[in-house]
């Protein structure tokens, strides 16, 4: 991670001299164990702020959207998908953006740094794939690879699709197939029990949208939780409306979801929305054989028609 | 204790069409009971949530004056949900009015000194009442002189017309009504609000206080008129609007800076918003 | 000022006594978190518990509370005419509060209880309250509520202080109301002499345990617009993706939206949490939003929180150094540092 710290910093501090870019988006040392924040560098100086490590977990491409200069950014392989995602949605152009590509050997999931802390992290340190963190309780040390979110431990594109500067060599892929078990356990269910495991899902949603805002898809001016002419949906703490919001957004993010976990992450309740939008990109795989962000070209899979589209679900 | 989120049942008295346009419609409401208009006690440039069940509530400044017993009116133009709604609304039609609310011009500095209005568009509602309540006869001796600046678009989109005509025949008030460009049958000025003002308005002096209600781009020009014409920023006095939906100082959506406009607010001097951000 | 001592198992019976007393509220395991709740009979808050995500000011300030009623059938008589909703206002003994949750509801009642207006729905929960704090013997690294005028001990706004000591309870009456809940729970063997200086010496350790701090000397004597224009906050704000995670979490962020919600005929205007982090909180009814680009919403709360508030009240900032917007911020934008910058 060192080196892809000073690589990160390197190519940015160059990129910003050089006038190739007139920002870049990356991360900087967090204020808190276990976690970093996005920045805008806009000096050479700023480059050298720059960090990388697995605790990375916010995906830069929504930090790009509607940007109008020339950026260079710091993208793992999920966020060089939405990248471009955003590319093909016109929120950006190719020829604008400077991808700074992570080969990514997945973030770790900020629940089990907790758990295995046993209390209030107060330090972290990352070496050579090792993690140690640091509580009252004392100091504990893991291979990163146990700590990783569960969409990074299942992911397939690790490194990333676009990549005009790659900070480091490729890393191996470590999966070849998705990894669905949790969404086809819930698909076994009987409805009831779909229904009471969705209600307690959804149960501590406080509606913070902090999981819309961290994603990149959600970039709509007006998103429809906020439409009031018609209002599509109560703002009340009516659980209905909780999930009418989860569903549509899930619905909304189908075949363009390149599953960074993002909205996870950043859940203050820690609810797994992946289930969510993990059923929809299961249902675009199995159909259309579509998986999101993979090149600029291809439109994604609810935007095109082709007379093969399998349609037996339309009764 | 009084709860201060129940609107006053009010019946819709009179329903108007204020604009050529159809855009602006007065409504004119009575209370349902006689103690609330005495509750309702208010001073001209304060406003009102009207408030109609199931749709919610928007922020309206009095057009009625004081002076005017046994109504209330409300001009209101046709914008979001609770306003398009209430166009569709009928006489005999019950809802909720909730205040007075919010300050209003500050009648105590006023009292003896010369009064230039300047107004535009549908922002002439709180001036209407104000007007309204200086003209009244226990009133006028008061103040000093009153010049009053309006313009529109174009001469149908003059609120309260007859009215206006009215008052330019008074000697007790100028008048100087203007509209954008020239129209049949239109005897005053023609040109925009700002540059009429600057020909018509009456000297600056410590005595002389403007008071300016209108868009954003009147305002914008019309304050570098005054500034030109020497008025001082504390003789500038103007009524801003915010998003609101409480009223009552609490929801925490109307400021800037220190200052929430429902309750601290509307009506500022220049000089006080010169102190905070322009976040209106 | 009266302290008593409550051995544990003692404690735990006079809670559940003065629950035929009071309606309790105390924290209790939700989750992977903590949160207050009432209390079931016979349910027993956790005094071992370390935070709860949410502050407690949903006990006076719930996410959606009903204000009004209505009726939009012309055959009823008080058709379209808004009635106050019914609401039972009984007794409720707060067990567990934090001292720096209760030192922000006397901020929070600085908007809710004013000269002019007061909000009945905040005031009469809150009026139906006797707050039991419980002090913060390990304060979190985020925790700089010493900065804040208040801390882990901090008695401002309770009626009862409990300590505990780790072989019992030293329970600090500070109030009447205090008085009348430890009368309820049969609490009544005073501590011996040492029981203050105690108190203080474990007070003096928390607070030295205390490692972040704040300052805001300087944001006291700079103006708001000097603080406003600022050339920093698009800068400071990027990371911020403005979602609601802070103002919710926070336990001195008041601001509220008001709703209609009508089922058939029948009707229901309701308060709801709002955050100034969003697009529509400020947005015109012409279109036009003061607060179009995200970087002015949150320069907005920081404003508001570190300035305005200090400024409008004289009663130091709106922040009480819980912590909370640090620890569930997605992104990092972390208050101490925005501080530190407005500070500089």
């Amino acid at each position: 991670m060192i080196n892809y710290t000073e690589n990160i910093r390197k190519i940015s501090g160059d990129l910003l001299k050089s006038g190739k870019v007139d920002v870049v988006i990356g991360y900087k040392k967090g204020t808190l164990p276990g976690i970093n924040e996005p920045f805008l560098a806009r000096t050479p100086e700023d480059a050298q702020k720059l960090v990388w490590d697995s605790q990375c977990r916010l995906n830069l491409a929504n930090y790009l959207t509607n940007r109008k200069e020339n950026v260079g950014i710091v993208a793992k392989g999920c966020d060089s998908r939405n990248i471009a995602t955003h590319i093909i949605e016109h929120r950006v152009t190719r020829e604008q953006v400077t991808v700074i590509g992570v080969p990514c050997t997945g973030m770790t999931d900020k629940n089990k740094l907790r758990e295995l802390a046993g209390g209030e992290i107060t330090a972290l340190t990352e070496k050579d794939g090792i993690i140690t963190v640091t509580s009252r309780h004392g100091e504990k040390t893991v291979e990163k690879q146990d700590l990783l979110q569960s969409n990074c431990a299942n992911c397939l594109h690790r490194n990333p699709v676009i990549n005009d500067i790659p900070c480091a060599d490729p890393v191996p892929e470590i999966n070849t197939a998705r990894n669905d078990a949790e969404i086809k356990a819930i698909e076994a269910m009987s409805p009831a029990d779909k229904w009471a495991f969705f209600e307690d899902l959804l149960s501590t949603c406080t509606r913070c949208y902090a999981c819309k805002n961290a994603c990149p898809l959600c970039y709509c001016p007006t998103c429809f939780v906020d439409e009031s002419r018609p209002q599509w949906v109560g703002k009340g703490d009516d659980p209905i409306d909780v999930r009418t919001y989860h569903t549509l957004r899930a619905f909304h993010c189908a075949g363009r979801c390149t599953d960074c976990g993002a909205c996870e992450a950043a859940c203050p309740m820690n609810i797994k929305v992946r289930l969510l939008t993990g059923k929809m990109e299961k249902s675009c795989f199995e159909r259309y054989g579509w998986e999101a962000g993979l090149n600029t070209e291809v439109r994604p899979a609810l935007d095109t028609f082709t007379l093969h589209d399998p349609e037996e679900f339309i009764k | 204790m009084e709860n201060p989120y129940i609107p006053y049942p009010v019946s819709i008295d009179d329903i108007q069409i204020a604009t050529e346009d159809k855009s602006l419609k007065t409504f004119r409401f009575v209370f349902q009971n006689k103690s609330d208009e005495e509750k309702f006690a208010y001073k001209a440039g304060q406003f009102a949530e009207l408030s109609i069940p199931g749709l919610g509530e928007i922020p309206i400044g009095i057009a009625s004056s004081p002076t005017e017993k046994g109504f209330v009116t409300f001009t209101v133009f046709k914008t979001g949900k609770v306003t398009s709604h209430l166009h569709t609304m009928k006489v005999g039609d019950t809802m909720g009015i909730r205040g007075p609310l919010g300050n209003w011009y500050p009648w105590d500095t006023l009292m003896g000194k010369n009064i230039l209005i300047i107004g535009g568009g549908f922002a002439f509602t709180t001036l209407r009442s104000s007007i309204k309540m200086m003209l009244d006869p226990s009133n006028r001796s008061v103040f000093g002189n009153i010049d009053v600046v309006y313009g529109a678009r174009t001469p149908g989109m003059l609120l309260y017309k007859d009215e206006l005509f009215e008052w330019g025949k008074r000697e007790d008030i100028n008048m100087h009504l203007t509209v954008d460009t020239e129209a049949p049958n239109w005897d005053y000025h023609v040109g925009f609000t700002p540059a009429i003002t600057e020909k018509v308005a009456p000297k600056a002096s410590d005595d002389t206080y403007a008071i300016v209600c209108g868009p954003p781009i009147m305002i914008k020009f019309t304050l570098p008129v005054l500034e030109k014409l020497g008025y001082k920023h504390d003789h500038i006095i103007m009524s801003l609007e915010n998003r609101m939906k409480c009223g009552i100082g609490m929801c925490g959506r109307c400021n800037i800076g220190t200052e929430l406009v429902c309750k601290d607010g509307p009506i500022f001097t220049l000089s006080d918003i010169n102190k905070t951000p322009k976040e209106y | 000022m009266k302290i008593l001592h409550i051995d544990k198992a003692s404690w735990d019976k006079g809670v559940l006594k003065s629950g035929e007393t009071y309606r309790l509220t105390g924290p209790v395991k939700d989750k992977d978190t903590h949160a207050f709740k009432n209390l079931n009979d016979g349910e027993l808050p956790d005094m071992g518990y370390v935070e709860t995500k949410m502050s407690p000011k949903a006990l006076l300030f719930p996410r959606s509370e009903v204000m009004l009623t209505y009726s939009t059938n012309p055959h009823d008589g008080n058709c379209n005419i808004m009635k106050e909703a019914s609401k039972a206002y009984p007794p409720r003994a707060v067990i567990g509060i934090r001292p720096f949750d209760a030192k922000a509801i006397q901020l929070v009642k600085l908007n809710f209880d004013t000269e002019e207006y007061k909000d009945p729905y905040w005031l009469k929960a809150y009026e139906a309250c006797t707050f039991v704090g419980l002090a913060i013997n390990q304060p979190s690294i985020t925790d700089f509520s010493t900065s804040c005028n208040t801390g882990p001990f901090d008695e401002t706004g309770l009626d009862v202080l409990v300590v505990d000591t780790g072989h019992g309870f030293l329970a600090k009456i500070l109030s009447t109301k205090g008085q009348a809940w430890a009368d309820a729970a049969g609490f009544n063997i005073e501590a011996g002499a040492d029981a203050a200086s105690k108190i203080t010496a474990m007070k003096k350790e928390a607070e030295a345990n205390i490692v972040s701090k704040i300052s805001v000397d300087k944001i006291a004597g700079k103006t708001v617009l000097e603080l406003f224009d600022a050339g920093h906050w698009e800068d400071t704000a990027f990371g911020c993706i403005n979602c609601g995670t802070c103002t919710f979490a926070c336990p001195t962020c008041w601001c509220f939206d008001i709703q209609d919600e009508t089922y058939g005929t029948q009707g229901v205007r309701i308060k709801n949490w709002d955050s100034c982090m969003t697009g529509l909180f400020t947005m015109h009814g012409s279109g036009h939003n003061p607060r179009e680009y995200p970087y002015q919403r949150t320069r907005q709360r920081f404003m508001h929180k570190l300035k305005y508030f200090m400024d409008k009240y004289q009663e130091g900032i709106m922040c009480v150094g819980c912590g909370r917007c640090i620890k569930q911020c997605p992104a990092n934008i972390d208050i101490r540092e925005i501080c530190n910058t407005m500070n500089q």
